[in-house]
């Protein structure tokens, strides 16, 4: 029997795994301590907690315990990450490459930089989202203190080739620092195969609580120093003070566990369903599939419906469906995802688009379901747009002098 | 951002979607918006000659909900009006009758362009000159 609402959303975030709720409650009630009280035993129990937390945190991602400072989420890791590199390598250098569909978290982070004087090189990506290796290596000067390079980009789910990244910047002897968010605990991701030198990420993308994330700062070759950008306490070894959310660590530390125990299997079941998915929308005339097709999450896809409006689309079926649209009328700025128009699809078909995201409770009954509502909803609305008909009569569109408003 | 049920009602059950003729003299055609907008309305009206009354009209609409919902009530409200009555209909109503939130009036507005430029279409193909608008409607 079906639920009504089916989440396919899970890119936005995804729900708590039971498991994880459960390992969290005790550090609500009785295990409370603060973890930096040294003198009791309510703060060595959450110090206790902390400490098998970070272990769990560190073995998904191939690190040690001591490289993990843990953070309200990725957006502040990001940001420590940016800016603590810049102001701490100010003597070497003041530039930094980044690409122009990171998320914004690292996009104005950026911004933020050049106007603290820094230099920000935003390299496009190529029509299927990767990065053009050959470019970036050109963009790097003496003056490169950093690379920022996504591992999996949130809207249409392409992976960044980090190692192949990381060897140039080894080569030049620039850090690597990376937004992990989408990719850890979906894919397997290992700081020292990858190369990479910070990384940020979040447990409410996979299955933990929001409120948590984590920066990966590397201690050994070379090791990597940021400046804090939270002053107080000298938590974190005095790069992120402020009293450590303990069940949100535990709940973190959990979440990573159950990742790193069933990614293979989940991996194989969840991109099953997104492969059926694909291929059945894809079955609709004038669909189509944007981003790379190989070097891409397992969870997502993200397709463009063409002469259809992506919330227009979504409101045939959002009753019973979640799923998001690169479209401008979903957003504040009225503006289509900068991420689409990166890849060079034309306003039209960003605003066509629709991202679904898979998760863990996914199941094929929510899918066929899913592949029937999106086809007769697109069916349906093309039969009452005036671009679909002007596309069947073989009308160019782009002959047509669009009063822009 | 929750819709109105009046927008969640036309939106389900469009009325007057379609085409009329547009070669014929008693038929005027408005297509306003563009593609790279997220919003595309073409709106037809069908006059009776003798009496000048609006006799038909269809939409067809590229956009959101409240596109939709904004061309799906212009097409009810244009029939049975005369075409100096519907050159009247203003954006606002549009607005109020589908309860709108300030980010969808602007649906609201392609919405009256739409007729008004369906009407002077009409005008133009039967010898009358075409009406001026205020700035404010045209985008």
């Amino acid at each position: 029997m079906l639920q009504f609402p089916i989440y396919l959303d899970h890119n936005a975030t995804t729900p708590c795994d039971p498991r994880v709720v459960d390992a969290m409650l005790p550090y609500f009630t009785n295990s409370f301590g603060n973890a930096a009280s040294r003198n009791h035993s309510f703060g060595w129990q959450a110090e206790e907690a902390v400490d098998y937390a970070r272990e769990q945190v560190a073995k998904l991602i191939g690190a040690d315990p001591k490289e993990i400072i843990f953070t309200s989420g990725a957006t502040e890791a990001d940001n420590l990450a940016i800016k603590g590199v810049f102001e701490m390598y100010a003597s070497k250098g003041n530039h930094i490459i980044t690409c122009n569909i990171e998320h914004k978290a690292v996009l104005d982070t950026c911004k933020h930089i050049e106007k603290e004087g820094g230099e920000v090189t935003y390299l496009k990506v190529k029509e299927n989202g990767l990065v053009d290796l050959a470019e970036l290596e050109a963009a790097i000067k003496p003056t490169t203190i950093l690379i920022a390079l996504m591992y999996a980009n949130n809207e249409i789910g392409t992976i960044m080739p980090m190692k192949e990244i990381s060897a140039i910047a080894k080569k030049h002897n620039v850090l690597v620092f990376s937004d992990a968010t989408q990719a850890v605990g979906k894919i397997p991701v290992d700081v020292n195969k990858d190369g990479i030198d910070l990384m940020a990420f979040s447990a409410h993308k996979m299955y933990g609580p929001k409120g948590i994330g984590a920066l990966y700062v590397r201690r050994k070759n070379p090791r990597v120093k940021v400046t804090a950008q939270i002053d107080g306490g000298g938590h974190e070894r005095g790069m992120r003070s402020g009293t450590l959310n303990v069940p949100g660590i535990v709940g973190f530390g959990k979440a990573c566990e159950i990742c790193l125990n069933e990614m293979e299997a989940e991996t194989k079941r969840v991109s099953a369903l997104r492969d059926k998915l694909q291929t059945e929308l894809l079955k609709l005339e004038e669909s189509y599939l944007n981003g790379d097709k190989e070097h891409k999450l397992p969870h997502v896809t993200n397709i463009s419906f063409k002469y259809v409006e992506g919330e227009g689309l979504m409101m045939g079926f959002n009753k019973n469906i979640a799923v998001s649209s690169g479209s401008a009328c979903t957003s504040a700025s009225l503006e289509p995802s900068y991420v689409l128009k990166a890849l060079g699809l034309g306003d039209d078909l960003a605003h066509s688009s629709l991202r679904f995201g898979l998760g863990r409770f996914t199941t094929e009954e929510q899918i066929d379901y899913t592949i029937e509502q999106v086809s007769n909803t697109v069916n349906k609305l093309r039969e009452m747009s005036p671009l679909w008909e002007m596309f069947k009569e073989g009308i160019d569109l782009n002959s047509i002098e669009w009063a822009h408003h | 951002m929750a819709y109105s049920e009046k927008v969640i009602d036309h939106y389900h059950n469009p009325k007057n979607v379609g085409t009329l003729d547009k070669t014929k003299n008693n038929v005027g055609t408005g297509l306003v918006g563009a593609p790279e907008c997220g919003d595309v309305m073409r709106l037809q009206i069908e006059v009776d000659e003798t009496t000048g009354v609006i006799k038909d009209a269809k939409f067809k609409t590229f956009g959101c909900g409240s596109a939709i919902a904004s061309s799906s009530l212009a097409t009810e409200w244009l029939k049975g009006k005369s075409v100096d009555d519907a050159v009247k209909i203003d954006n606002m109503t549009i607005v109020e009758e589908l309860n709108l939130p300030p980010v969808k009036i602007h649906c609201s507005v392609l919405a009256e362009d739409a007729i008004k430029a369906a009407i002077n279409d009409y005008r133009k193909k039967n010898g009358l000159e075409e009406l001026k608008f205020d700035e404010s409607v045209v985008h």
